[in-house]
């Protein structure tokens, strides 16, 4: 009996790199001689954002015996794409790389990280996809990282942690999103931080779990940056996808903004439309975690909230725990919205996934 | 539709604005540079007393940077909460099909043909030699 | 008039309205207006390093507002003076047609909770807590003050609430959202003990200059982004109390969010809740769900009210939130001010719309 998630596009996986000597090859011989000098290939690159060993990190069925979760591509062909019937998973890997305060440093890790998803993932499982892991410490660097890989389709966005050094609709990172929109990528924003401020206004919380709830908001932020500095003004055919960003804050978060903007507008006058449509057209949601309300309707009512059926895009989040066995698709989920959020959202948002995987998922449709 | 003489030409300076009341409603009345404008004086959002507003020309923009005062557009901007309403249409600037300030169409009349009526003039005696603001309500 | 005359003038005045305005913003005219009540050396720093933040500027906001003042335009005292500064022009302007019995004051200047130099920032509370007294809740007894506190400092803190504790002219202690470290944790909690003690809530209104920006990718350019970001800072409050265990520390203590908004508090507590079931090994001292202590402890004044695009879909926030947790608020005089005869722009049953307006505010701080 086959799952709704049949031929889904899966917007959210995590691959894991097992440590720095897996990376080893994928740098050029100064990178690859000080790495292994300076002892880096022996640091345990974990980052802040997301413990390796916390239950969030990796659900318990879904750890491999040795290594960290998300690290054994079998597994994650077994668990993630053969259990829910995936036609495409897209990979998003979060790495040290991002984390780095020197940028040349930052950029040679993301070259091999890609190189790395494009030669022990891309290569050897023609389901997965993946998202383009840039140096946002410097955007020229980020930008040369993109040229390096936009020739291959197989690489389908552009990945940055929400939490980074500013506001990301800051002007200062526009070469990226330049880049991104010449090239058919979406900008993937992440929840997570590189952690050069505090996670909260309030300072920096004692738990983890704090810190993780507090990432909702921080892409919350994200938004009001990026539709407040115009960045969809001057890059109209670029999209971002906010990824493990939760979504049942959205209402709430458009009202105000709408309510704000009515009152001072004059501020950012390049906002000619209310904020929310601007969201609306530009702006996704990966499904989990749902963060779902506890009561039958509630989330129906909260979608219906949100005011348009194309913001969510179907995802496991594999291998986070954000829900148990199968149930990928919240049960409360209307009917009505399944093809929407498991294939089509996720097509018209990733205009790279290939014209093969849209014909392969809708001959195996009808 | 009746004309109502709300104030004598000169009584408002350039800039300044009048409460005045037409059939018993309250309407803010302006003089923007020699020219007038009538609303009824209830912001539609809020309830707020319009004549406390202010004239503003609304801020255009190219991109992302770039701001540029309207050459030819008003706005009457709310005193609280700053919204604004075209001074001729009284379309709300942020929802301009579906949100509007009610507006008045006012004249300048002198007060020779004013004398000649019809208008109700409820508090005002008319002079001949003077010039009027008439509102139509 | 006497005190007796504007009571009775207030009484006479008031329309169907009956509301508890739990913001309200009294202002001075400069921090020398303190001085009765600072000593000489305080009164002398004001002039020479004065206000010492953590923000490049040191005497305003870091992001510039869109009024002058923060203020409605209309809400400048025709005699001068800033808006809320003169108690005649704010009783005729605000407290008497607009049905208000009692007023909860947020003075926002100076902010002593957010001086770097302590002993400065609790002068300046101190003395900002009898000027409260002086100026506006001995002059109107509608009129009730927030006792400010340099949070920073406990024991400074705690000796401002043992003074002004047993004073029903103070109904709450004031802190600000934006502290050095998030408020939930142990080194604030001598203060809670002492609020707990008295019977005090602690009014957390949108506020603190504490050197961390809004978001956690640092300060937005614009003020519209800032503005907005209050949110955040009151959702950082609430997790950070729920996840540090104050609430089972102190089972008597009540929060009360002001000028926070509230639409964003279901989905906080659907978040909370959601991870908590997965990593409550964290945080074991935490014994109940998040969502139970939020709705048992928290309050949230409704200025600047929410205005969903489909306005019925304000009852579904109270109805998630719970009707009980909404108080009215003006914010008077600021720019975003809510006018109690407008503020619900859908219609709400009688008995609920009583109890946002006084009911909730009355049970909640006493007054009745």
């Amino acid at each position: 009996m086959s799952l709704p998630t049949q031929n889904a596009i899966d917007c959210d996986l995590h691959p894991a790199v097992p440590g720095v000597k897996t990376l080893l090859p994928y740098f050029d011989e100064y990178w690859r001689d000080a790495i292994v000098n300076r002892g880096i290939d022996r640091l345990n690159l974990d980052i802040t954002s997301y413990p390796p060993g916390a239950p969030l990190s990796g659900r318990a069925d879904w750890r491999p015996a040795r290594g960290n979760p998300g690290s054994d591509l079998d597994l994650l062909r077994r668990q993630a794409l053969d259990t829910f019937g995936t036609g495409c998973g897209i990979l998003n890997c979060l790495h040290a790389a991002q984390m780095f305060h020197g940028e040349d440093m930052a950029a040679a890790f993301c070259r091999a990280v890609n190189d790395w998803l494009a030669k022990e993932w891309l290569e050897r499982e023609p389901r997965l996809r993946a998202s383009i892991v840039v140096p946002t410490q410097n955007p020229e660097l980020a930008v040369e990282e993109i040229e390096r890989r936009a020739a291959d389709r197989r690489f389908v966005q552009v990945l940055m942690l929400a939490g980074d050094e500013m506001p990301l609709g800051r002007r200062h990172y526009w070469p990226i999103y330049a880049a991104a929109e010449r090239h058919g990528l979406p900008l993937g924003i992440h929840a997570g931080s590189l952690y050069r401020h505090a996670p909260t206004p309030g300072g920096w919380p004692s738990y983890y779990l704090e810190d993780y709830v507090s990432y909702a908001a921080g892409l919350e932020s994200t938004l009001l940056s990026l539709i407040a500095e115009g960045v969809f003004v001057k890059f109209p055919r670029l999209k971002a996808v906010f990824i493990e960003s939760g979504f049942t804050w959205l209402p709430a978060c458009l009202w105000r903004f709408n309510k704000t903007w009515r009152g001072v507008r004059s501020e950012i006058p390049w906002v000619d439309r209310p904020p929310a449509e601007v969201v609306r057209d530009h702006i996704r949601f990966t499904l989990q975690p749902v963060d779902a309300p506890p009561n039958p309707g509630q989330l129906e009512r909260v979608i219906e909230q949100m005011g348009s059926d194309e913001l969510l895009l179907f995802s496991t989040d594999y291998p986070h725990w954000q829900f148990e066995g199968e149930a990928a698709l919240p049960a409360e989920l209307p009917r009505h919205l399944w093809r929407k959020i498991l294939i089509d959202n996720p097509l018209d948002t990733y205009p790279r996934l290939s014209e093969a995987a849209r014909q392969a998922s809708e001959e195996r449709l009808s | 539709m009746d004309r109502h003489v709300v104030a004598a030409v000169g009584e408002i300076a350039p800039g300044g604005s009048k409460l005045v009341t037409v059939k018993g409603r309250p309407i803010a009345l302006f003089n923007v540079g020699g020219e007038y404008f009538a609303f009824f004086n209830t912001c539609p959002h809020a309830g707020a007393s319009l004549c406390g507003g202010t004239i503003v020309r609304p801020v255009e923009s190219s991109g992302p940077g770039n701001y540029r005062l309207a050459q030819d557009r008003a706005m009457l901007r709310c005193p609280w909460h700053g919204w604004q309403f075209d001074l001729r249409s009284g379309e709300a600037w942020c929802d301009p099909e579906t949100l509007k300030a009610r507006n008045y169409h006012v004249a300048v009349a002198p007060g020779s043909d004013l004398v000649k009526g019809p208008y109700v003039a409820e508090t005002f005696p008319v002079a001949v030699e003077r010039d009027y603001i008439v509102i139509e309500i | 008039m006497t005190t007796e005359l504007r009571e009775r003038h207030g009484a006479t005045a008031e329309t169907r309205l009956s509301v508890i305005d739990c913001d309200i913003h009294p202002t001075m005219g400069s921090l020398s207006d303190l001085n009765p009540w600072l000593a000489k050396r305080w009164q002398q720093h004001i002039v020479t390093y004065g206000e010492f933040v953590r923000q490049g500027l040191s005497k305003t906001l870091s992001h510039p507002r869109m009024q002058p003042a923060v203020s409605r335009a209309d809400a400048w005292p025709p005699n001068g003076g800033l808006p809320g500064s003169h108690l005649p022009f704010m009783q005729e302007q605000h407290l008497d047609p607009n049905g208000v019995v009692y007023g909860v004051l947020q003075p926002l200047r100076p902010n002593g909770n957010s001086q770097r130099n302590l002993e400065f920032g609790a002068a300046l509370s101190s003395a900002l807590n009898e000027w409260q007294l002086e100026t506006w809740t001995r002059r109107d007894k509608r009129l009730k003050g927030s006792i400010a506190v340099t949070q920073e400092w406990p024991e400074a803190a705690i000796k401002e609430i043992e003074r002004h504790a047993g004073n029903r002219d103070f109904i709450q202690v004031s802190l600000p959202p934006r502290s050095d470290e998030p408020l939930g944790r142990r080194r604030y909690w001598p203060i809670y003990r002492a609020a707990a003690e008295a019977g005090l809530p602690i009014g957390l209104h949108v506020s603190g200059v504490n050197g961390h920006s809004s978001t956690a990718s640092g300060a937005p350019s614009f003020y519209i982004e800032e503005h907005h970001n209050n949110v955040q800072s009151m959702q950082g409050v609430v997790t950070s109390f729920v996840l540090e265990g104050v609430f089972e520390e102190f089972p008597t203590l009540k929060l009360v969010l002001i000028e926070g908004g509230f639409a964003w508090v279901p989905a906080l507590a659907w978040r909370l809740d959601a991870h908590w079931a997965k990593m409550r090994n964290e945080v074991p001292h935490v014994k109940r769900p998040p969502s139970d202590y939020i709705r048992e402890h928290i309050w949230y004044t409704t200025q600047p009210i929410e205005e969903p695009e489909k306005p019925e879909h304000l009852i579904d926030l109270f109805e998630w939130i719970g009707w009980d947790r909404l108080l009215f608020s003006t914010d008077y005089p600021h720019w975003d001010f809510d006018d109690p005869h407008t503020v619900f722009k859908i219609r709400i049953p009688e008995a609920r719309k009583r109890q946002i307006f006084r009911g909730n505010a009355e049970r909640l701080y006493g007054l009745g």
